[in-house]
């Protein structure tokens, strides 16, 4: 059977500078997928690809059997929304942003919204808890609450992939943990398929399925959070000594950070 | 929304209003004055002094008026949308400069005596020529980008106005007069030809930059995020910056360079409605056309029976409203 997103020798990047190279990965659906890598693994560069800002310079990521880059720029809005880590839509207001998600749908010559865009924005923005802020400008928001926004904006493409740049890069432990278990609800609920940046490792390791590690452009390990934060290869990849464990609660793998002193 | 729309359905009435004022204001000053009994007369009489100086002089100045204004201020709000830059307006791509080096070679090369439509005719292929060489010039790898784009047409001003002074410091008197006076722009154009251009360009912009108004507010979010909402920002931007241009040239070439409609009208507007463009397009347009129907009246009665350049009452009326305007209003200029 054919896997529902998958990434196939895929390289891409800008010219004469850093490339990624060969990256191979399947996920199925209803997954929710970590990329994990120090800075300048290519994390972003992979983000880019994906989103399809920078061209691929060879292989091909498909999705529900159809690959992205031959979809046009509409269908490929209605099947991949992104929500970038700063969201910057000014002196909007939060209904006006969400509604933006309708975009993709919109007929060529209609100006206003339907009476459908409205009911559905409506619902993710409930569903996202940016409700009570719908009449709010975007720019009197919390960094927690314009990622919120930008994710209710994301539903609203109504996609099969979402797509997220650390959503919780600035955040509080509040928002982080509201964040995450709004996107495994999601998963839950929506059957959502998600692919996300994260740099906390242990959040990677406590809310994804899947996590995938990269290193220097490539991928260098794809498997549960189990298979993937162990010692050896985090302090292979980051450079760092670090302990892990499992957390007594959740059973998930937890990295703990030896500081200089103690380790020598 | 439905609150939204509503706001917006006042605006336009509200500016409707001013535009219907602006119009009957304007012909009814000048210096032939004209009296109700003389209006019913008009009415009555082709052959009378009233209807010759309402139809004739005055209404086609008004149109002209209503389309230079128009025109300018829906360039102005376009290309701030398209750059994402709160100090772009029509001219600071070039377009005027290269518009004023073509008049000014016409009349130096005493061009502009072989026929009256020399000098609009040399304006707007300066206006082109400068175009395409902003365009041109900032193609990267097929991409466009967008702040070369801009520093591009900021240099070919700066080179297209030396090119000027050049030309005007090698020229006789007369002819720098009539540069001089061309540069500050005039709305006292009688051919009707020139003006039908200018009303069906200018409406015929109005309703083509219609047609992107979605992709316009997405860029609101920014390129990349627009083109995550699946729209095409390439396409757009080249599109609606060549509708602007010529929008532009066309009226630089008709009216000369009149300033600041199309910088200050459209923020204006963002202050009262905000930025959805979709009442923004609209908005700029009769607010750039009211503002210029009344410089114009300004203009043409402060020093009766002489007449003062229009770029003048356009630069001291539009700063300093504006001034006053941004330091009483609470909230900042925003774009997005």
């Amino acid at each position: 059977m054919d896997s529902f997103f998958e990434i196939r020798h895929f390289s891409c990047g800008y010219p004469g500078h850093f490339v990624l190279t060969d990256i191979d990965i399947e996920i199925q659906k209803g997954d929710f997928t970590g990329i994990i890598g120090p800075n300048g693994s290519g994390k972003t560069t992979f983000f880019k690809g994906i989103s399809c800002d920078l061209p691929a310079i060879s292989g091909s990521i498909v999705l529900k059997g159809k690959a992205l880059q031959l979809m046009n720029m509409k269908e490929r809005a209605q099947n991949l929304a992104v929500v970038t880590q700063n969201i910057e839509a000014g002196s909007m207001t939060v209904e006006e942003y969400v509604l933006m998600g309708r975009f993709p749908y919109r007929k060529k010559f209609r100006f206003f919204e339907t009476q459908e865009d409205l009911a559905i924005a409506e619902k993710y923005m409930k569903l996202t808890g940016v409700d009570r802020l719908k009449n709010k400008y975007m720019n009197a928001l919390s960094g927690g609450e314009q990622q919120l926004a930008g994710i209710a904006r994301a539903l609203a493409q109504e996609p099969k992939l979402l797509l997220l740049d650390e959503p919780t890069a600035h955040l509080d432990i509040t928002h982080q943990v509201q964040i995450l278990n709004l996107i495994r609800r999601l998963k839950r609920e929506l059957k959502l398929t998600v692919l996300m940046i994260i740099h906390d490792l242990n959040l990677a390791g406590e809310y994804c399925d899947t996590l995938v590690m990269m290193e220097n452009g490539c991928v260098r390990k794809i498997g549960t959070p189990c298979e993937v934060l162990n010692y050896e290869d985090i302090e292979a990849v980051y450079k760092t000594v670090v302990v892990t464990q499992t957390n007594p609660v959740s059973g998930k793998p937890a990295v703990f950070l030896v500081s200089e002193e103690v380790s020598t | 929304m439905r609150n939204r729309y509503w706001k917006w359905i006042l605006f336009l009435a509200v500016l409707l209003v001013l535009f219907v004022v602006a119009v009957v204001v304007s012909l009814f000053s000048g210096e032939i004055k004209i009296s109700l009994v003389q209006l019913e007369e008009a009415f009555c009489d082709k052959q009378s002094i009233a209807y010759t100086v309402l139809t004739k002089i005055r209404l086609p100045r008004i149109i002209l008026s209503v389309s230079v204004g128009g025109a300018l201020s829906l360039s102005g709000a376009i290309l701030q949308g398209i750059y994402r830059n709160p100090l772009v307006e029509p001219y600071t791509l070039g377009i005027s400069g290269g518009a004023a080096l073509g008049i000014a070679i016409a009349i130096v090369s005493g061009l502009n005596a072989v026929t009256f439509l020399s000098l609009p005719l040399f304006g707007f292929a300066g206006a082109l020529i400068t175009l395409f060489f902003v365009y041109f010039l900032s193609i990267r790898r097929g991409g466009l980008s967008i702040n070369s784009m801009l520093l591009i047409g900021v240099m070919i001003s700066f080179v297209s106005s030396s090119a000027m002074m050049f030309l005007m410091s090698v020229t006789t008197t007369e002819n720098v007069h009539s540069i001089v006076f061309w540069v500050m722009g005039s709305l006292d154009e009688t051919n009707y030809l020139l003006i039908r251009i200018a009303l069906y360009s200018s409406l015929g912009g109005l309703f083509l930059s219609y047609l992107f108004v979605q992709p316009l507010n997405a860029l609101r979010l920014g390129n990349d995020k627009a083109k995550h909402l699946g729209i095409n920002t390439d396409l757009t931007i080249r599109i609606l910056f060549f509708l602007s241009s010529l929008l532009t040239g066309i009226a630089v070439a008709v009216a000369g360079v009149i300033g600041f409609v199309g910088l200050v009208i459209p923020h204006l507007v963002r202050l009262v409605i905000g930025n959805d463009y979709r009442i923004l397009l609209l908005g700029s347009f009769l607010g750039g056309a009211v503002f210029l129907v009344c410089c114009d009246t300004i203009a043409r009665t402060i020093i009766s029976p002489n007449e003062l350049p229009i770029g003048v009452i356009t630069g001291i009326v539009g700063g300093l409203v504006f001034i006053i305007v941004l330091s009483r209003s609470k909230s900042r200029i925003k774009l997005n």
